[in-house]
């Protein structure tokens, strides 16, 4: 597993310049576990400050340390999106085994709700969602409903995998010597699907938390739990950049890039890492 | 012939179940709300006094009838068909009297302008330029081109859509940065409206273009990568056929095949980012309608533009489905 | 030399091509084609044995000037003399081997199922293909292609089908006429037969060896089948390893092989009413990132001696068109008695 590790980092450039990016953000956000300011506060500090000695981020215009506030966003921001990202996987994974293996009228109705959710456009019935819910709306529901939105595209790619491995030799043997449907899917099954998992884990990840930087940004989410995106909407509504307190805007947005960067490095170059036809070719270069 | 027929009235149906269903949702969603929307609409509606009673009467009349709780559940649904199928879900509140689905209806050209536009621009010219790289894997210009594109792809529309609101507000005020087309010119088919249009138009959907060309790029590049090393193409190429013809013939025909269906799976998020990069740039679309009425409590708004919404993107898949067995003479045979 | 090089069509001279591959700091060079010599004459069947990896696949596509990175010529030529021009494969520039592809040499692929495009019209296919080295367009194409699928009884409405619409043995006629219908004086046939059923593969063979009468070509014929071989080839060659083993006209190799490999292939054919069990050769082919010194054989080899281990054993003439490579290859005809005591062919 090391190895793999060690081989990825030294040859392959993108894996390495993803894995410092997403290291350097996660360690920034696990920062928060010791910060000594407490976050949700505002006017607690001088505000408008630009970057110093003191404030190594500057303050903004409410009155917050801005290392601190983006400190605990990301971190917020970061576990959003592993939630949703795991939730929607375990959806996917049920779903596509389930739908492929066991076919049939299974199949049918998982694949029309597939498509429905598939043809329903997101962004609409989330800001639906916030305009019923309002302030009842927490971090933990919005990732639920973005899990149920996460999982179709993921689930299709999986289902046509284990329409293959239906017929294959291995799962004949398992069904002849009394194996249930439960047993094949979750122990001979899942581990040809663990590759799109992991590679779809991180492109989900990615997009959570962009669904959930685009709410906040329009002040559609909870604003009083910081998150990157509730940070650009204060940012925004303060006019920042008018005012001139660029940092505000500035630091957040390059560490955005930085992050989403870097997970997405990663997710490509595990993707071309796993895949044995991309690994010929380079043997070819 | 009669086959493909066949697989549009398929498909047609399956259209309009889903369309039923993912509305039917909506409905749902609405019911979520712990509190009464028609008397908080009202409440809304009664706090600007310069409204006529009889107006004020219709809104009670309509919103009670659709999400009123003095009614069974069953009842509120089958009068929520009712007045959908009418294009009647009451008057919206940001725009008083008119009726909620009329300024969706104005709305929506300049939605669909823009991203009917965009998306055939990324989609194209992605593509194109995939298979290219995908075709040349050496070319060094391809190379950074694939890396440029990888940055900015995993980027959030709204974030990418700000950076350039900023950069071309602040920094090099040359493009129009507000509205659909500038304030002081009169719609009509005149060229200085249309002119106005597209310059209006060009941030927008540089914006989409940018966060959109990516994924196209980097998919087609694998794609072709892999069909490149199938028989057929490395048979045509020892066979000395035209490069050419084998790019375009054998490569991106059969490379486009999943592309297409990619592209139907895709355009879901793809309106979404559509509308989120019109409250960006106030393009007068049905995405800063969208914001204002919900900043405005404006019930009947919102949910005319996610039933539009649901309705626009399932048609729209419907109509690239349609495409498949023009380009897949195997999917013919079904 | 001392045959007659005018009816020479394919020269061989030293012919080293090699897999060279690096990838996360590790190289690897597989030495595919080791050092081939040999020659093909006009209008003749020559057919290529050996076993999975021995590298025959590796010398076809440099023959048909298919090879892709990270094949290599390494070293060595590969002359074509056609009517009305020479090619030396490794020196040649783009422009030249363009001018020959599919006119002069052509190449069946192994496997119809995948080598038709499948969202392309066999008609449009066979321009793709043909036009250019035919020279014809329109009407006069049309009627040229149809005319040669006639000679392999396929209808004309074959032309606007797709291949899924057509039957595997249909698939592989059109694809035998697509390598011939621009009368190539050399075609490659890269193991058309394997994986067809008998009756199919019988029908095939007599295609190619029709066509190859009627056109005056030479056809280069690489199966792992020796039965094949019989049946169609003047003249066998085998490789090992990489390297050619052994060479000589269909008959001799069959009846008296000089090299103790060749013994074997010939001798596991199975015949009918013959029950003994042959032994089998022990060990597998090798590693060509790592071959054995000297012959390459030696470790599987029964009459191995001291002497096979450290020197390579040159092509020595052994007979009229017949060479072979070994250093004992006197003593291989009583192996040979022993392997099949009844008889090599019956």
């Amino acid at each position: 597993m090391f190895s793999v590790f060690r081989d990825l980092i030294r040859y392959n450039l993108e894996f390495a310049v993803g894995m410092v990016l997403v290291t350097f953000v996660v360690v920034f956000a696990a920062l928060s576990f010791v910060s000594p300011v407490d976050p949700t506060l505002i006017y607690m500090a001088v505000p408008d400050q630009p970057p110093s000695a003191q404030y190594w981020f500057g303050t903004n215009s409410r009155g917050q340390d801005l290392f601190w506030q983006l400190s605990a966003a990301f971190r917020n921001s970061l576990i959003f999106g592993i939630t949703v990202a795991v939730l929607s996987r375990i959806i996917s994974i049920a779903v596509g085994l389930a739908s492929g293996y066991i076919g049939g009228w299974v199949d049918r109705v998982l694949m029309f709700i597939n498509d429905i959710f598939v043809a329903v456009p997101i962004f609409p019935i989330l800001v639906l969602f916030y305009f019923v819910l309002r302030n009842n709306m927490d971090s933990f529901t919005l990732a639920l409903i973005m899990a149920c939105f996460g999982w179709p595209f993921d689930a299709r790619l999986i289902r046509s995998v284990a329409v293959g491995l239906k017929h294959r030799e291995f799962t004949r043997h398992a069904v002849f010597s009394g194996m249930s449907t439960r047993k094949v899917l979750l122990e001979e099954h899942l581990p040809y699907v663990m590759p799109i998992v992991f590679a779809t884990f991180m492109n989900n990840m990615l997009w959570s938390i962009g669904l959930e930087v685009t709410l906040a940004v329009l002040g559609f989410t909870n604003l009083n739990n910081p998150t990157i995106g509730t940070v650009l909407y204060w940012a925004n509504s303060h006019s920042a950049m008018v005012v001139g307190v660029w940092w505000w805007i500035f630091i957040p947005v390059v560490l955005i890039v930085m992050t989403f960067l870097g997970l997405f490095l990663l997710a490509v170059s595990m993707n071309e890492y796993i895949d044995p036809r991309s690994r010929l070719r380079r043997m070819g270069a | 012939m009669q086959g493909y027929l066949w697989f549009v009235s398929k498909r047609l149906l399956q259209l309009l179940a889903v369309i039923f269903c993912g509305i039917s949702a909506t409905f749902l969603v609405t019911h979520l709300s712990p509190i009464d929307p028609v008397e908080q609409v009202l409440g809304r509606l009664s706090g600007r006094s310069n409204l006529p009673p009889a107006a004020i009467e219709a809104t009670r009349v309509a919103l009670t009838e659709m999400y009123g709780t003095n009614e069974p559940i069953l009842q509120q649904y089958i009068n929520f068909w009712l007045r959908l199928v009418r294009g009647d879900l009451g008057p919206s509140l940001l725009a008083f009297p008119t009726p909620a689905m009329e300024l969706v209806g104005r709305a929506m050209p300049w939605t669909l302008g823009l991203l009917v536009t965009s998306t055939l621009i990324t989609f194209v010219v992605g593509n194109l330029l995939g298979a290219l790289a995908g075709y040349n894997p050496d070319n060094k210009f391809f190379k950074a081109f694939g890396l440029i594109s990888m940055g900015i792809q995993p980027i959030p529309y709204y974030v990418v859509a700000f950076i350039l609101l900023i950069i071309f507000g602040y920094f090099l005020p040359i493009l129009p940065i507000n509205g659909g087309f500038a304030m002081d010119v009169r719609p009509g088919f005149t060229w200085p409206f249309i002119s106005s249009v597209l310059q209006h138009s060009i941030l927008p959907a540089t914006s989409l273009v940018l966060v959109g060309f990516g994924g196209w790029f980097l998919g087609m590049r694998a794609l072709v990568s892999n069909v490149v090393n199938d028989d057929y193409v490395t048979y045509a190429e020892l066979a000395g056929v035209k490069r050419d013809t084998i790019v375009g013939g054998y490569v991106i025909r059969n490379a486009m095949v999943p592309q297409l269906t990619a592209l139907a799976m895709a355009l879901g998020g793809v309106f979404s980012g559509t509308i989120i990069t019109e409250q960006v740039f106030n393009y007068p679309g049905i995405g800063s309608l969208l914001v204002d009425a919900v900043n405005w409590g404006d019930y009947s708004l919102v949910l005319a533009v996610s039933t539009v919404s649901i309705t626009a993107v399932a048609g729209a898949i419907f109509i690239v489905d349609l495409l498949h067995p023009l380009l897949d003479p195997r999917v013919r045979a079904e | 030399m001392t045959h007659d090089t005018k009816n020479d069509l394919l020269t061989v001279e030293g012919l080293k091509a090699y897999y060279q591959m690096s990838y996360f700091g590790v190289n690897r060079e597989v030495r595919a084609v080791d050092d081939i010599t040999m020659t093909i004459k006009r209008n003749e069947v020559y057919g290529i044995a050996g076993e999975s990896s021995s590298g025959k696949t590796s010398f076809i596509k440099v023959l048909a000037a298919a090879m892709r990175p990270p094949l290599r010529i390494v070293d060595g030529s590969v002359k074509y003399q056609f009517k009305d021009r020479k090619v030396d494969i490794a020196k040649a520039s783009e422009k030249e081997i363009e001018a020959i592809r599919w006119s002069h040499l052509s190449y069946i692929m192994q496997g119809s199922m995948s080598v038709l495009n499948p969202v392309r019209r066999i008609g449009k296919t066979f321009h793709d293909f043909a036009a250019k080295p035919l020279g014809l367009s329109g009407k006069a194409f049309e009627d040229r292609v149809i005319a040669h699928l006639a000679r392999l009884k396929l209808p004309p409405e074959v032309l606007r089908a797709y291949p899924h619409e057509l039957s595997g043995g249909m698939r592989q006629r059109v694809t035998i006429g697509l390598a011939t219908v621009c009368h190539p004086e050399f075609i490659i046939a890269d193991e058309p037969t394997t994986a067809l059923d008998v009756v199919v593969q019988k029908e095939v063979l007599n295609l190619i060896r029709d066509i190859q009468k009627e056109m005056g070509a030479s056809v280069i014929f690489v199966t792992h089948d020796m039965s094949v071989h019989a049946n169609v080839a003047d003249r066998v060659g085998i490789i090992y390893a990489g390297r050619l083993v052994e060479e000589g006209p269909t008959r001799e190799m069959f009846f008296a092989p000089k090299h103790p490999y060749t013994a074997h292939l010939v001798a596991s054919l199975p015949r009918i009413g013959d029950t003994t069990q042959r032994p089998a050769l022990e060990g597998r082919p090798p590693n060509l990132s790592d071959p054995p010194a000297g012959c390459r054989f030696h470790p599987r080899c029964p009459l191995a001696v001291d002497k096979c281990k450290k020197d390579v054993p040159p092509m020595e003439t052994v007979g009229p068109e017949h060479r072979t490579a070994c250093w004992r290859w006197r003593d291989v005809e009583p192996l040979v008695k022993a392997a099949a005591p009844h008889g090599v062919m019956a």
